[in-house]
């Protein structure tokens, strides 16, 4: 029992982990019905922005992970920019293989420039701790992700929905042609929304390092369970990603533990398909 | 349709030019460019099976890595555990593999765009873990060859590649023959009907599920073959070698850099990438620190933002800007309708 | 004989009736339109007819057969083609090539099929457009390729849903001609139309829907001089107007 309750946590720990980085999809998902496939790269880059600062400048991670968001919030702005605008009007596949394009030019980028070697940053401030609740090992740089994406997320929530910014967002998500009669800057928020976007899983990224190696290959596998998280969810539901995102996490854990680790992902992929073949439109879709 | 023929003519001269290539002896005696040349071949054929449900057909499909696989370990089983010759292998691959794609695409089928692409990615990664743990098949370690008597009835050859070659070349002419005939004949053209309106397709008598299948069974068994001739030149397979989101995106992009939903597709993107790929690696050593990759991945970009119909769109509209009668393409500029 | 026969055929999205317990029937041979005002669920009735959607109740019969829920492919290869109000050509194919898919649905082969499609591209005036991509083509040729596709797969019934829409009126008067000629080589035809112009000369039977009913039935004169029709166009008001100067002897 106590070992069941201690998955769980780890399971739900991570699965905070998923939902920060899969906000970011289901904004630009929801947004402008885009897969970005590099979204997962995004993750590894900002990885790689948080290790090299404490690598080299020492600086900690709980402050590179706003190095880490304003970088990829550029670098999310600059995707949609230079690739994504012309894909618009293009099928909707365009913009998939464009960015599965951008994925390998990342990867690849990063492999010749760092090698494949695996990094992990130690000697950070909150650096291995864990703390005991009654028979629970909670470890701390999990748990402040956890909740560092939870304030994200939330916060986003109520930008989309409360901000007038946030109004703009939902109206061009709706209809970006009526939207722009009503004199709403679409390309403004296209690049906005893509940039921030980015800049969640560049936070996403920052704390990371300490507990998960980094390397080029990292970013494929949260790419997957992001778009899994944002396909169960349903279609553009920040709920639904946070709540997808948490099942995903664990049941990635709990198949782990009791079944084998090479099946982790076995039941997470295993969930979308029975998920998506019986009820196509997602947990929450519309 | 005399342009039809002409265009034929040419096929069969470049079919024909490439036989002749060994007996050329500053290629036959270079072991690394004959290499290359065969494995052009290889994912030329490749690429053009995943045409045909990919390009043809509309229906982008991440899985065809997984009939790559159960083709290479097909033949791999009937040589390394059964200590057979690969042929028996490769008729049941490629056979399992047209089941199972069936099987699969049924469900998929009624996923709309990204979530169908989404399935299939999900598929690939669930087959490679199974694989990865499953005893009979060799689970994480793989088969390895072993030595066996050269010739075509073991598909196998040591001295020289001259004999890999000519299998490859008939692998090449047998899938492109295939893709070329059921071009010009009804099949084809309710196919490319269905990928440029289903609900318009079906007013016209076509049922869309029938042919989709259908072309998604011949595409993996045709993946499948293309497996069976890898691990038979490979002499060696593993799940992460065949059974991976990387390889599933080689049969995709390989063709979209081509020019999907035509013939020469195929052809001119492995023409383009193989020899990037291999000629890094050979100069910078092990994955070539990724270079070809990221030429590849930029070379992507540019083709799917600036010219959706690959290399033969850029052919074409050089074709046109020089003068001669421009014919409409046979085939798509669109490799997908969502 | 009844080549076509909707029997009480109600459709329902949720809480709105599109089709009302329409009944009617199509002759072999004859050319029988079907209009309107907008709205009048002319559109939804021929989705229904050709299997696009499942009617909610109610049943249809082509060719003594019943055809009720089956799917459109299957309707097509029995013969009952349709072609559609905002078309839909087949973009990156070339006008040909269009032609032959309609083409290979009943022909044994290729050269049956080719020679089927040019027969019907030169019925439709189209051979000039032959090589050319059907999506960079004006919406005139547009329809007339939608026409011509769904001859060459050679129908019983065909289907046209408001083909004259945007045509000039010379344009409307050779694909007057052009139905004429479809019709005297067999082919009975059931048209939906909004252009009275269109469709009075030609048609031997017109049947009026209004709010997914069937108000009338009959012959064109006797539709065109019929209240419910007026009214059901013009508003109760001018139908009034309408009477009342009729009985004085002026013309409307």
């Amino acid at each position: 029992m106590d070992t069941l309750v201690q998955v769980l946590l780890d399971g739900m720990l991570n699965g905070m982990l998923y939902a920060l980085v899969a906000l970011g999809l289901c904004l630009i998902w929801g947004v402008m019905d885009v897969i970005n496939f590099a979204h997962g790269e995004y993750v590894m880059v900002a990885m790689y922005v948080s290790y090299w600062l404490g690598f080299l400048a020492k600086v900690d991670p709980l402050i590179s992970i706003f190095a880490g968001g304003a970088f990829i919030f550029i670098l999310g702005a600059l995707t949609y920019k230079l690739i994504i605008h012309y894909t618009v009007g293009k099928p909707p596949l365009s913009a998939l293989l464009a960015t599965f394009g951008l994925a390998m030019l990342l990867k690849n980028l990063c492999l010749n420039r760092f090698t494949p070697n695996f990094r992990i940053l130690s000697d950070t401030w909150l650096g291995d701790r864990t703390f005991q609740l009654g028979f629970l090992i909670v470890p701390v740089p999990q748990l402040v992700t956890a909740v560092l994406a939870l304030l994200v997320i939330g916060l986003i929530f109520y930008m989309i929905r409360s901000t007038r910014f946030g109004w703009a967002v939902q109206a061009t998500a709706m209809d970006k042609e009526a939207a722009e009669l009503m004199g709403i800057n679409t390309e403004r928020i296209y690049i906005l929304v893509f940039g921030i976007g980015g800049a969640t899983v560049g936070i996403a990224g920052g704390i990371m390092p300490t507990y998960l190696a980094v390397h080029p290959e990292v970013g494929t596998m949260f790419g997957l369970i992001a778009f899994i998280c944002v396909a169960m969810g349903g279609f553009g539901s920040i709920p639904g990603t946070l709540m997808a995102a948490i099942l995903v996490g664990v049941v990635e854990a709990l198949s782990g533990y009791y079944i084998a680790p090479v099946f982790k992902y076995v039941a997470v992929f295993g969930l979308y398909l029975a998920v998506v073949f019986l009820r196509p439109k997602g947990i929450f879709g519309w | 349709m005399n342009a039809l023929k002409r265009k034929d003519l040419f096929w069969l001269a470049l079919v024909a030019l490439a036989a002749l290539l060994p007996a050329v002896s500053a290629v036959s005696a270079n072991s690394f460019s004959m290499h290359v040349l065969i494995l052009i071949l290889l994912y030329a054929s490749m690429s053009q099976a995943w045409n045909i449900i990919g390009g043809y057909g509309g229906q982008v499909s991440f899985g065809h890595s997984v009939f790559f696989g159960i083709g290479a370990y097909g033949a791999g089983m009937a040589v390394v555990t059964y200590g057979l010759s690969p042929w028996p292998g490769i008729l049941i691959g490629m056979l399992a593999a047209a089941v199972v794609a069936v099987l699969i695409s049924y469900p998929c089928f009624k996923l709309s765009g990204h979530y169908f692409a989404i399935a299939t990615f999900a598929i690939v990664e669930i087959f490679n873990r199974v694989f990865l743990v499953w005893y009979w098949v060799g689970g994480a370690l793989g088969l390895d060859y072993p030595i066996v008597e050269e010739g075509l009835k073991n598909l196998m050859w040591y001295d020289t590649k001259t004999g890999y070659f000519y299998c490859a070349l008939a692998l090449f002419v047998l899938v492109f023959g295939i893709v070329r005939f059921l071009e010009g004949h009804r099949f084809g053209y309710q196919l490319r009907a269905v990928r440029e309106g289903q609900e318009t397709a079906e007013s016209l008598g076509v049922n869309s599920t029938a042919i989709k299948l259908a072309a998604m069974a011949l595409s993996a068994a045709l993946a499948a073959l293309c497996g069976a001739f890898f691990v038979q030149y490979n002499l060696r397979v593993d799940p992460p070698m065949v059974m991976s989101l990387d390889m599933s995106m080689k049969f995709v992009l390989v063709t979209i850099l081509g020019g999907a939903g035509t013939l020469a597709g195929p052809l001119l993107g492995a023409a383009v990438l193989i020899p990037l790929q291999e000629y890094t690696r050979a100069l910078w050593g092990g994955l070539g620190g990724g270079v070809d990759l990221i030429i590849f991945g930029l070379l992507i970009i540019i083709i799917v933002v600036k010219q959706p119909a690959g290399i033969s769109g850029i052919v074409r509209d050089i074709a046109k800007r020089i003068g001669r009668r421009p014919t409409a393409a046979k085939g798509g500029t669109s490799y997908g309708a969502a | 004989m009844a080549l076509l026969e909707i029997r009480d055929v109600t459709k329902k999205f949720g809480e709105l009736v599109a089709n009302d317990r329409v009944s009617f029937t199509v002759d072999t041979g004859a050319i029988v339109g079907l209009i309107g005002p907008n709205g009048a669920g002319k559109t939804t009735l021929f989705n229904c007819i050709s299997g696009l959607l499942k009617t909610s109740s109610g049943r249809i019969f082509f060719d003594g057969i019943e055809i009720t829920g089956l799917p459109s492919y299957r309707i097509a290869r029995m013969g009952a083609v349709r072609t559609f109000q905002v078309v839909r050509p087949l973009k990156d194919m070339t006008v040909f090539d269009n032609v032959l898919v309609g083409a290979f649905l009943h022909a044994t082969g290729g050269t049956q099929a080719r020679e089927t499609a040019e027969t019907c591209i030169g019925m439709c005036n189209l051979t000039e457009y032959a090589d050319k991509p059907a999506g960079d083509l004006p919406i005139g040729i547009k329809k007339r390729l939608e026409l011509a596709r769904a001859l060459a797969a050679r129908p019983k019934l065909l289907m046209l849903d408001e083909v004259m829409a945007g045509l000039t009126s010379t344009e409307v008067k050779t694909a007057l001609e052009l139905i004429r000629r479809i019709r005297d080589n067999g082919v009975t035809l059931l048209i939906v139309e909004h252009i009275m112009e269109a469709i009075m000369p030609i048609a031997d039977k017109v049947v009026v829907l209004d709010g997914g009913i069937m108000i009338a039935e009959g012959p064109p004169d006797q539709i065109s001089s019929d209240e419910r029709v007026i009214s059901a166009y013009l508003g109760a008001k001018f139908s009034r107007r309408l009477q009342a100067g009729r009985k004085e002897g002026t013309h409307a």
